[in-house]
């Protein structure tokens, strides 16, 4: 089996694989990492998107073996503090999409919060037709958009007022 | 599952396992292999092969490698080659354009490819590497069919070699809807002023990409290259000739009739806005 040598929400991961194991089956039934969703199987819906090397990636099209040398962050490396997900430690797009009502059933929320990590970090103060656009490899079927949209505006808006466009990625490392 | 780290080992591993499928960024095969519609035992991952890597901007030529990513193809050939860069933009979603790559899309000659119809507009070169050495195959003899490359056992897509054209450069789409779709039908048209040359390639309305040449000659005999402008009337009737070039592809994603429209349209778009840029 290859060898993987792996960065996950700042753990280092050494590990062997099945060649035909996919990024997120590594993800959820190897290490556990189970808020990364898989929806659609097929690279449509975006729900198992996570970073990788700093952008967006879905991870049911991607094999655990070609992220083989990368950092990976996933919804649950966002978050500052010890790892407990205590709210007040919640990454600004997380305190958003709870605030603005950014989800429903919240099945494509960390897909759709990984990507607008992603978005944020290329465009720090994204239009809403920038937003729209850069969300489009997410789906959702439930909210019809617009609390996402309104989300994303208010962790922008967050994020700029904190000065860190650049440091979205927080991790626990 | 073999990870080269250089060409001449990738060429190696293909050329010892003739069942051997090259992968780049897989947003086709992994696609493909979930959804149980083919099987592979042996793949052959590119990403680390230092060679398909990096982009040169020369003054005569833009030579990129084959492992550059859409969003690469976004970022860094804008000012180069627009054509290539609006097409990037356009493809799937942000998270299937830091993933595809330009290799990968012209090896994996999908019928609803992007790379290959702006390639043809551009002249483009494709350098190909494989056991016997280094060979540069024109865009446009590179795919005989859907699926099917002109590749040699062992050879694969190393880099694409595009002359820097002075002028205008147009790439439109239409699909079932905005984004996340394959495309129905995709012009891509250059202006070269230093040449006077029109230069246009259709894809995903035909089996494979194609130069509607006599739409081509008709448009440069029309066009006053000094002034670059035209009759008013000529984008219509070039767009009307680009459509009647083949007859079209009918298939669940679109009729003829409506890929006939699409493309002349496209094409008449085309040519519209480059003639007033």
């Amino acid at each position: 089996m290859p060898d993987i040598d792996v960065r996950i929400n700042g753990i280092r991961y050494q590990d062997h694989v099945e060649p035909r194991l996919l990024l997120v089956h590594y993800l959820r039934d190897r290490l556990g990492l189970t808020g990364t969703n898989v929806g659609c199987d097929t690279s449509n819906c975006g729900a198992c998107t996570v970073l990788v090397d700093g952008t967006g990636a879905k991870s049911c099209t991607m094999l655990a073996v070609q992220a083989d040398g990368t950092e990976i962050t996933t919804i649950q490396g966002l978050a500052g503090g010890e790892g407990a997900g205590a709210p007040e430690d919640w990454h600004p797009l997380q305190k958003a999409f709870n605030a603005e009502h950014g989800l429903q059933c919240g099945y494509c929320t960390p897909g759709m919060i990984m990507s607008s990590v992603d978005l944020l970090q290329r465009n720090p103060d994204p239009t809403e037709d920038e937003i729209r656009h850069g969300l489009e490899g997410n789906l959702c079927r439930c909210t019809g958009y617009q609390n996402i949209v309104k989300a994303v505006q208010a962790a922008a808006g967050e994020l700029r007022a904190a000065g860190a466009p650049g440091a979205v990625v927080g991790g626990q490392s | 599952m073999s990870r080269p780290r250089g060409l001449a080992e990738a060429i190696d591993v293909l050329r010892a396992d003739p069942a051997a499928v090259p992968l780049g960024g897989g947003t086709d095969l992994l696609v493909a292999l979930r959804a149980g519609e083919r099987s592979v035992r042996h793949v052959v991952a590119l990403r680390r092969v230092e060679e398909l890597a990096g982009v040169t901007t020369g003054p005569d030529a833009v030579d990129l490698g084959a492992g550059l990513t859409w969003a690469g193809m976004e970022a860094q050939v804008g000012a180069t080659l627009p054509a290539l860069a609006a097409a990037a933009r356009a493809v799937g979603s942000p998270q299937a354009r830091n993933a595809g790559t330009l290799g990968g899309n012209l090896g994996s000659a999908a019928i609803t490819g992007s790379t290959l119809p702006v390639l043809l507009a551009l002249d483009a070169g494709v350098e190909v590497a494989g056991p016997a050495g280094t060979r540069t195959v024109p865009a446009g003899d590179l795919v005989r069919g859907p699926g099917d490359v002109a590749l040699h056992a062992g050879e694969i897509v190393t880099r694409v070699r595009i002359p820097r054209a002075r002028g205008p450069q147009q790439f439109l789409k239409v699909g079932q809807r905005g984004s996340v779709i394959t495309a129905v039908a995709q012009v891509a048209l250059v202006l070269d002023l230093g040449a006077r040359r029109v230069r246009c390639g259709v894809g995903a309305a035909t089996p494979v990409a194609f130069r509607p040449r006599a739409a081509e000659r008709a448009a440069e005999a029309a066009i006053d290259w000094d002034a670059v402008t035209a009759d008013p009337d000529l984008p219509r009737r070039f767009g009307a000739l680009v459509a009647a070039d083949r007859p079209p592809l009918d298939d669940l994603r679109a009729s003829a009739a409506y890929r006939r429209h699409a493309v002349a349209v496209l094409a008449e778009r085309a040519l519209a806005r480059a003639l007033a840029a």
